[in-house]
């Protein structure tokens, strides 16, 4: 079967027809056609987050996608590509830093009970391929939004008893944050670890109403001058 | 600016070093040659071991005993001791940072039995344990403004002399994959946690790719020694395509192992050493080897074990709710690595080591489960603290000041260009990774090791034939993926040369000319030292 593979140019490549990962290809053709063709890759069980790429417009796991004939290759999307298919993480992963995706402070002793953990399993179940933000399409727009897997791990600590500064967290996200996001589920649909961020966004939205933070695109669009809509 | 502490490694054990230096006072690099958050530990499935007694009786003692049990006479009982007696510090300080651990329906950190174990031990987070500690432990790094440099190999820790001509280090040279250069970063302490070299069996191996002992070969060559390499830990239930492991969790959930005619053949909860062999029996018989958890249920299986459930039918095509298993032994954890002392030292001042490169003999010659993500945290604070402390006595120092250069690590890079590569590394990569899962493996013979040995030593002869044909100084994978072959074909050797050395059976270890424990000469650390002579020591 033929791949083609996004590098300076597009390269078409012919491999032998069997049910394997994509993954098992791009390692076949490095070690036995041509080992100048650049990717990532680690753990190959789908938990590292090295080998996220772009196949047919859509972005996988290589190791967890099983290639067909045919099938077109690319790098993730908004991230500098630095050779084929390996792009530069370090500009989105600054994004958790800028979020301030972390538990702000010690939390000694804490009771958690089966219901507190649950709240969050899934979110922590983050493995920072980036799928979700080559995925994003507000990035085409504004290239300082927090993003979706930055926002997904706010919602895991801010969800967490053990945060006791949820306030300044919902803070931080306002701005290139929460109402940047146009909720169209794109990460969602590309997430390998069932992760929505888009509800995680919801949610941080709802939060955030709480804490007295309106939607600035809701006021300034439709906003009377009693803030009432007028729509 | 200069660094008080350089952290090579990224993974659990560097993470948590950076940490505690950070917290220390030190400013601190962390470098690791890929992104923190795909390092090894994200892998680590099943637990990581305090006696809690949330989920049924247990006491350090008993953790103690079941670890040194399952060494084999080769643990430091001091460092075992000190382990065990930390565990509980190192889970009330993980779960104060954040890290999701499973609950009990009491609300308290939940605990299961993995092998070896007298009670259930393992503090979990689902399947996903390793997973989110890593990331937890990120997430704080980002929260203490500690420096990270990703994508940068190590190639050279450098060293000087002092008047009285002792090995002190002064800093590392590492290879910038994107740019292609090589930087020099200079620290009074430099720690490594660059993991451990399981991938010298190359796909016969639950381990990511990049588990090449990178920093084991740098440590060597700057001096230090190593021990107990020949004790490589073949976990039992590797999926039998893919190698891709399913946790012991599993199995200490009740889950059985299975041959060809439906029997179960051995004690699931025994060591890995004792049902890795006993699986390797029924192998050699002729039996297929299935593992079998249909029998705990489907809510059961999603709840405690959604990992091993997705891994099934991702890479095997099986769902275990309804289906059998069909598994292998694979090479997991190597027990050996950097040889240091109680407080993390190799013999040259300012160079530590901790994680699963280092080797702090509390595992000896066998592992338990869940004993390797405990030895990161509690390790791991103490060698961030001891780093720490011998930086600020040298900064104090003004005697010492030496210039470093790259200039012998440039050379090396400009020579590994000009190797020839009349012969294919990677070729020769799969045979080694397959010559030694038939032969350095579970059981291993004397005469045959030896013939092993001489196809190690000629190809390491033969390195100058080899090479990359990829010359571009951008991202380039191939010199990077040879370098790495190069350090494994040099800890391929060590590994021979500790399992040639020790003429008996001990845990991992298991020689079938001679299948017994032999107290008298080798219940002692094998320690190789830069001129690959093996010597044993206590």
């Amino acid at each position: 079967m033929k791949i083609k593979i996004q590098r300076d140019t597009i390269v078409e490549y012919t491999v032998e027809h069997k049910e394997r990962t994509l993954l098992e290809i791009l390692t076949e053709l490095k070690t036995m056609q041509d080992p100048s063709l650049t990717f990532s890759s680690g753990c190959r069980s789908s938990v590292c987050g090295s080998c996220a790429v772009v196949v047919n417009g859509k972005e996988v796991l290589a190791c967890a996608y099983h290639a067909k004939n045919g099938d077109v290759i690319e790098p993730l999307k908004n991230s500098e590509v630095i050779r084929d298919l390996v792009v530069n993480m370090d500009r989105a992963y600054e994004f958790n830093a800028k979020s301030k995706a972390w538990q702000s402070t010690f939390s000694e002793d804490m009771s958690l009970s089966q219901a507190d953990e649950k709240i969050n399993e899934t979110q922590s179940d983050c493995i920072l391929c980036g799928a979700c933000y080559s995925a994003c399409p507000v990035y085409a727009v504004n290239k300082e939004f927090l993003g979706p897997f930055s926002l997904t791990r706010v919602w895991r600590y801010i969800s967490d008893k053990r945060e006791e500064n949820p306030k300044e967290k919902i803070d931080t996200i306002q701005t290139n944050g929460v109402w940047d996001c146009t909720l169209c589920n794109e990460c969602t649909l590309v997430c390998p670890q069932d992760i929505s961020s888009k509800a995680d966004i919801e949610k941080l939205r709802a939060k955030s109403s709480m804490a007295g933070y309106m939607d600035p695109n809701f006021s300034s669009i439709g906003g009377g001058f009693d803030g009432s809509p007028t729509f | 600016m200069k660094k008080n502490v350089i952290v090579i490694g990224a993974g659990g054990a560097g993470l948590v070093a950076a940490i505690n230096a950070h917290e220390n006072g030190a400013n601190v690099l962390i470098i690791t040659k890929d992104y923190s958050t795909r390092s090894q530990t994200c892998m680590a499935q099943g637990g990581i071991n305090a006696a809690l007694s949330n989920a049924g009786e247990d006491s350090i003692e008993a953790h103690i005993q079941n670890t040194l049990k399952s060494a084999h006479g080769l643990a430091n009982e001091d460092a075992v001791r000190f382990m065990c007696q930390e565990a509980p510090n190192a889970i009330k300080w993980l779960d104060s940072i954040g890290v999701p651990f499973s609950r009990t329906s009491e609300s308290k950190i939940a605990q299961r039995t993995l092998g070896g174990a007298s009670a259930p031990r393992a503090c979990y987070a689902q399947d996903y344990t390793g997973l989110k500690i890593l990331h937890t432990l990120y997430d704080k790094c980002l929260s203490l403004n500690i420096e990270i440099l990703n994508e940068r190999y190590l190639l050279e820790c450098i060293t000087d002399k002092n008047d009285n001509e002792e090995s002190y280090v002064c800093g590392v040279s590492v290879l910038n994959k994107r740019s292609g250069e090589i930087e020099v970063y200079e620290s009074p302490s430099v720690i490594i946690a660059t993991g451990g070299y399981s991938r010298i069996y190359h796909t016969h191996s639950t381990n990511a790719v990049g588990s090449s002992g990178d920093g084991i070969v740098a440590a060597l060559r700057a001096g230090a020694r190593v021990s107990d390499m020949e004790f490589v830990q073949f976990h039992p239930t590797a999926m039998k395509n893919s190698a891709i492991l399913i946790s012991e969790s599993a199995r200490g959930a009740g889950g059985y192992l299975l041959n060809s005619k439906g029997h179960r053949f051995t004690n699931e909860l025994a060591p890995r050493d004792e049902v890795a062999r006993a699986i390797d029996d029924e192998i050699l018989k002729g039996e297929e080897i299935f593992l079998d958890i249909r029998h705990l249920g489907e809510e059961f299986i999603n709840r405690e074990l959604p990992q091993e459930r997705k891994l099934a039918k991702l890479y095997e095509d099986i769902d275990p709710v309804s289906e059998l298993i069909p598994i292998k032994p694979v090479a997991h954890y190597t027990m050996g690595g950097i040889e240091v002392d109680e407080n993390s030292k190799t013999v040259i001042d300012g160079l530590y080591a901790v994680g699963e490169c280092a080797n702090h003999k509390v595992h000896g010659a066998n592992r338990l489960g869940g004993n390797s993500l405990l030895e990161l945290i509690v390790f791991g604070k103490q060698v961030g603290e001891n780093a720490t402390k011998y930086a600020f006595k040298q900064n104090n120092d003004i005697s010492r000041g030496v210039d470093i250069s790259a200039k012998s690590s440039d050379e090396f890079i400009i020579k590994i260009k000009e190797y020839t590569n009349e012969i294919d590394f990677y070729q020769k990569q799969k045979f080694i990774g397959d010559l030694f899962y038939l032969h350095v493996a579970i059981k291993r013979d004397k005469g045959i090791l030896e013939y092993v040995l001489q196809d190690v030593e000629k190809l390491l002869e033969e390195l100058p034939k080899m090479g990359v044909s990829d010359k571009s100084k951008i991202y380039n994978t191939n010199l990077i993926e040879f370098l790495e072959f190069k350090n494994m074909l040099e800890l391929s050797r060590l590994v021979l040369l500790g399992a040639i050395s020790r003429d008996e059976s001990r845990g991992a270890h298991f020689r079938v000319d001679i299948p017994k424990e032999n107290n008298e000469e080798f219940k002692a650390h094998s320690i190789i030292d830069r001129d690959g002579s093996v010597s044993y020591e206590n």
